[in-house]
């Protein structure tokens, strides 16, 4: 029972206090490991790169794999609703006060510079999955052959998918999960990682 | 369909179709809620995006809760959010429990390393769908390249960038108003 009450608690806390994305909740699970000791700095790291390389959003994924290797089933429950729980409660009181004032002048006015500043925000993050899915930078200082900086069969996979998503009129109309399932193929197929 | 089981089964959804953060969920999102079941705007998007930034939380948690509390209530809320988080616990469960190397088996690794592109690419389509409706003029496309600019260049947090965005729009709207 403890060991359930301290999991929600510390997954409150790191949903309370980490702003951001997924990965901001990061150096709340090493403040885990290193107070509570439920795992180690390396099954930390093997459980990001599962959270990463599974359906959901990383940080659930984290949360629920910390909460299971800790608690089984009824650990990776607790510990998801610990974090998600500051989220439900803060945005819902968001969002009241956001139907209260959606017809203020203000309000609209700072929606007027908030929404060009939260596009961009969103460029700049896809910006740097482009760089690290493009560029192969350790590669490159390896041998320092200019032919090795870009992945030539991620970029021909890039473009081939834009224009499937975004021009040919048959097929840009499809849901997203049809590219995604396509690109996982072509990734095994064309063994994407090299592996 | 009843409202609370649409709303759990259409985030289990989006949940389930996330490969990556919550820009990942984006262009799902944009399928999912915008287009297919109007529960909210491309702008409304947007602003939500811009809130969840600066608000504690992970960006697709407070999303999720966002569109869930302005289609069903506080219980609207709640349940998208359960819904978005559904996926996770039994897909991280199921292979916590068995398979222990899940990360290192090839086909894995090769599978995603296509979708990582694949999400790019989706991401890039989303943006440009968001940037329409956001980038209507001169002053919001200024804003938009600093920000984009400062971000990809600087570690700066982005709710100092949100805030300021926000100050900036109010700012430039009243300015607008006295002119005339």
């Amino acid at each position: 029972m403890m060991l359930y009450l301290q999991l929600f608690y510390e997954f409150f806390k790191a949903g309370l206090f980490a702003v951001g994305g997924g990965m901001a909740t990061l150096p709340f699970l090493y403040n885990i490991s290193d107070k509570a000791g439920w795992f180690t700095y390396g099954q930390l790291a093997d459980m990001i790169a599962i959270s990463e390389s599974t359906p959901g959003p990383i940080g659930v994924n984290m949360a629920t794999y910390v909460g299971f290797t800790t608690g089984g089933i009824p650990g990776a429950v607790i510990a998801t609703l610990g974090l998600i729980t500051p989220s439900i409660i803060i945005i819902l009181i968001i969002a009241g006060f956001l139907k209260a004032f959606k017809d203020s002048k203000y309000v609209q006015n700072a929606f007027y510079g908030l929404r060009p500043a939260s596009t961009g925000l969103i460029a700049a993050a896809g910006l740097s999955v482009v760089a690290l899915v493009l560029f192969r930078k350790e590669l490159y200082e390896a041998t320092g052959n200019l032919l090795d900086l870009i992945n030539l069969q991620n970029a021909a996979l890039m473009a081939v998918l834009y224009f499937f998503t975004a021009r040919f009129k048959k097929t840009k109309g499809l849901h997203p999960v049809a590219f995604i399932a396509a690109s996982a193929v072509i990734g095994i197929l064309f063994r994407f990682a090299g592996v | 369909m009843n409202k609370f089981l649409d709303l759990f089964l259409t985030f289990a959804r989006i949940g389930g179709l996330t490969f990556g953060g919550g820009y990942a969920m984006l262009p799902i999102l944009q399928r999912e809620v915008v287009e297919k079941r109007g529960w909210a705007t491309e702008e409304e998007l947007m602003d939500y995006y811009a809130i969840g930034q600066c608000t504690p939380g992970i960006i697709a948690v407070n999303t999720a809760t966002f569109i869930g509390q302005k289609t069903g209530g506080i219980m609207g809320g709640i349940i998208a959010t359960l819904g978005v988080v559904f996926p996770s616990l039994i897909i991280i469960s199921v292979i916590a429990a068995f398979i222990q190397n899940f990360a290192d088996l090839a086909v894995v690794q090769n599978a995603f390393a296509g979708i990582r592109v694949c999400v790019c690419v989706l991401i890039f389509n989303a943006v440009v769908k968001l940037w329409k409706k956001s980038v209507v003029d001169k002053r919001t496309l200024v804003i938009f390249l600093l920000i984009t600019a400062g971000s990809v260049l600087t570690d700066l947090s982005p709710i100092l960038f949100v805030i300021a965005a926000g100050a900036v729009g109010i700012l430039l709207k009243n300015k607008e108003v006295q002119a005339k």
